[in-house]
Parts: C-alpha cells; structure tokens; sequence
C-alpha cells in the first residue's frame, strides 16, 4: 500500500494463520491484539500506548 | 446516524446529468438544482426553493442562464440572485438563493454545501480513470434509503462479497483472506488490502477477461473520506506473470438526507477497450451486484430503525477498516461543525 510518507500512518496487519491483529504505529511501537476495536484503542493512545482495557479480549 | 461532515466536498451528478434540463438532488439536507451555463458550458448549483413560497426551482423554467419560478414568476440568476419578481419593478434586496460552489473533475461534479469561505478546489479528491482513454467506464447511481454510514460499513469490507454477492463477485476467498490496513488520520483515508494469491475467479471476471482457471485476486481499497472510494483491483491467472487485468470500481458516496444516500458506481476496465459485449455484461452485472447492496441496506436500515432502543454491536477483524472509517467520519463532522460555527 502506499501512503504519503510525510503523514503519520496508523498500521493493522491480520496476521495470517490465526485472528491476532499486529497493530503498529508510526512511532515504530507494536503490540498483537485480540480484536480491531482494542487494535484502534491501543493505536490511538500514541504516544502513551497503554495497554488496553481488559474488557477489549476476544468476545 | 452518522452525523454530516459539512465540509467537504462531495459529488452532487456524473458531469453527464448536468445540463440544459434542470436537475434537483438533496445534499446534505439541502435541495440542489443543477444546470449548465449556456454562455460558458460551466455546471451551476442553486439552492433549490424559491424565496418567495418554496417552490422547487427544479421544477421551473430556464431562460438562458436564468431560472424563472414555475409558481409565481420570480426570476433568478446564475449567482442565485432574484432579478425580477411579477408585477413590480423592485425586487426587495434580500431576494436571492444560496449559489454553491462547484467543481468539475473527472467526470464528476462536486459540490460544497458548508462554509463557502472553507471551499477549497484542491481539496477534490481525485478518480483520474474515469476519464483515462485508455480505460473504459460503465457507471450508474442508486438512491439508498440508510445512513450513509451504512454504505461506508458496506464498501470498507469487502468480506460481504462472499455471503451478499455470491456467484457473482464473490468466492470464499474473499471473506477468508486476511486484511491489512492503513490510517492516515490527517488526510482522511482509509487503506485496506486483501491479496488473494490463489482464489477462484468469480463469473464477474471470468466473463468479462475470458480466464477460465484460478487467478490472483487483489483488492486494494482507498477511501478518502468521507464521498471518494476506490478499489484498485487486479486479477492475472495463478503463475502467469501477465496479463494483469486492471479494474478499477469507484463509489462516491454521498449523504442525501438523515437515512438516506445518493451511490454513484463506476467500473472502469483496461482490457476489452471496444468490445460492446464486454461492456454490457460489466453495467448490467455490476447492476445486479450493487442492487443486492442496496436492497440489503435497505433491509438493514428498517431493521435498525426497528430496534427498541440503543444496539450493541460486536465487531471482528475484518471490521477493521469500516471501524476506521467510522471513527474519521466522526472528527470530520466535529471539524465541520465547528468551522461552520453551528
Ligand atoms: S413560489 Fe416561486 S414565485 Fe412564488
Ligand atoms: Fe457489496
Ligand atoms: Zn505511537
């Protein structure tokens, strides 16, 4: 895909064989998650990137 | 319901409906007549209600440039100023209909319904393929009775294509595929891509490039937010480096009323160029396919409408797109309205 490499660009990558989402943001922080919801939440929270919240698991 | 990003710039008809005809479309809540210049072959957008009584001006007369009331006579201008009214010779000052900017590009006529201070041209999105010559189009557009959000759901997952569109552009591949995507929050545009290496070629392909065994399937979405959608797609039998086929599917989707949106579709193809059988197959087809959209969120809007109170949903991966979508349309309306000082 191609982005404007001058815009911060918010990345989730369905990793194949399994239902982990990769969320990766433009400030090279990475972290698996369980579902997009919890994806966008951890990803929005730039810079802090806590974890996200214990009810975000998979339903 | 999905609130309205004022803002923006969003495709009011394919430059093809505008002409000498006087053609009414509601953007945004606001009623549009649209028309082109005799003098200067420019497309014109007034609001669409008389000052007078409310008539809509769509269902009037032109003379020349001018649009005179098909109620009571009151005459205005291109700019959307009343210049004579029946039976006096003023014409009170405040007599004058909103004029809207427009811009033309692409085959498509865009139009901005906020604060005309905040139109800026080089903000149109752009869907250069449509007028490429070196692809050839089918196009048409659906009114829809939902939220416009809806829509936006509807075209960010692709993996519908599978249960919705069936035997038509759909194989199981497409909804077991993972997805990437891509957010770029400050301009607005949501990527996601799904590369099937290895799928069965759907009777909308196989008919229209003749391929008879498996192929590569890739689907690359761009959605600039929140009225110009592209899917890039590309197709090529499995290990055969060539030939690509290139098709590109443009949406413009744009919100009509609170429940209801206008969806402009085009399939622009690089192959067949002239082939008039080609091109009939891929219009009446991608009919079809858009008509199972439109008919299910139709369906789905009556059903949510239905609900007795707030819903809960549940969303899984292959939300990811639409849920980024979802969340850019909302800042855009914050901005929008803020801009606009509503
Ligand atoms: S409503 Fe238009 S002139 Fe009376
Ligand atoms: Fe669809
Ligand atoms: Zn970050």
């Amino acid at each position: 895909m191609s982005g404007d490499p001058e815009r911060p660009v918010y990345r989730v990558d369905w990793l194949p064989g399994g239902d982990v989402l990769e969320a990766r943001c433009f400030c090279g922080a990475r972290r698996g998650l369980p579902d997009p919801v919890t994806a966008w939440t951890w990803l929005l929270d730039h810079p802090r990137h806590a974890a996200p919240p214990p009810e975000g698991g998979p339903r | 319901m999905t609130l309205f990003a004022r803002n923006q710039w969003y495709v009011a008809a394919y430059a093809t409906e505008v002409g000498e005809e006087l053609l009414g479309r509601t953007i945004l809540g606001e009623p549009v007549v649209l028309y082109r210049s005799r003098r200067d072959g420019r497309a014109i957008a007034l609001a669409d209600r008389c000052v007078h009584r409310r008539f809509p001006l769509s269902e009037s007369r032109r003379e020349g440039d001018d649009i005179t009331c098909g109620y009571h006579g009151f005459t205005y201008d291109r700019t959307g100023a009343c210049v004579s009214v029946p039976g006096q010779t003023r014409v009170p000052r405040t007599a004058r209909v909103a004029a809207y900017p427009v811009v033309e590009r692409d085959s498509l006529v865009w139009i901005w319904v906020g604060d005309p201070a905040a139109a800026d041209e080089g903000r149109v999105p752009r869907a250069p393929h449509l007028v490429d010559p070196a692809m050839t189009t089918v196009r048409g557009m659906e009114p829809i009775d939902a939220d416009y959000g809806l829509l936006v759901d509807n075209l960010l997952d692709l993996s519908h294509e599978t249960y919705l569109h069936g035997g038509y552009i759909g194989t199981p591949e497409v909804a077991a595929t993972p997805i990437t995507t891509e957010v770029d929050e400050e301009g607005g545009v949501v990527r996601v891509s799904r590369h099937m290496l290895d799928a069965e070629c759907p009777p909308f392909y196989a008919r229209s490039t003749g391929i008879e065994g498996r192929i590569s399937r890739l689907q690359d979405i761009e959605y600039f937010a929140p009225c110009l959608y592209l899917l890039h797609s590309r197709i090529t039998p499995v290990g055969q480096p060539a030939p690509v086929f290139r098709t590109e599917i443009t949406y413009a989707i744009t919100p009509s009323a609170p429940g209801r949106v206008y969806d402009f579709w085009a399939v622009s193809r690089d192959f067949a160029l002239d082939d008039e059988e080609v091109t009939a197959f891929l219009r009446d087809f991608n009919h079809t396919v858009v008509m199972q959209d439109v008919d299910a969120l139709n369906l789905l809007q009556r059903a949510l409408d239905g609900e007795p109170g707030p819903y809960q949903e549940l969303s899984i991966n292959i939300d990811t797109g639409a849920l980024a979508a979802r969340r850019i349309l909302a800042a855009l309306a914050a901005a929008g309205t803020d801009r606009a000082g509503a």
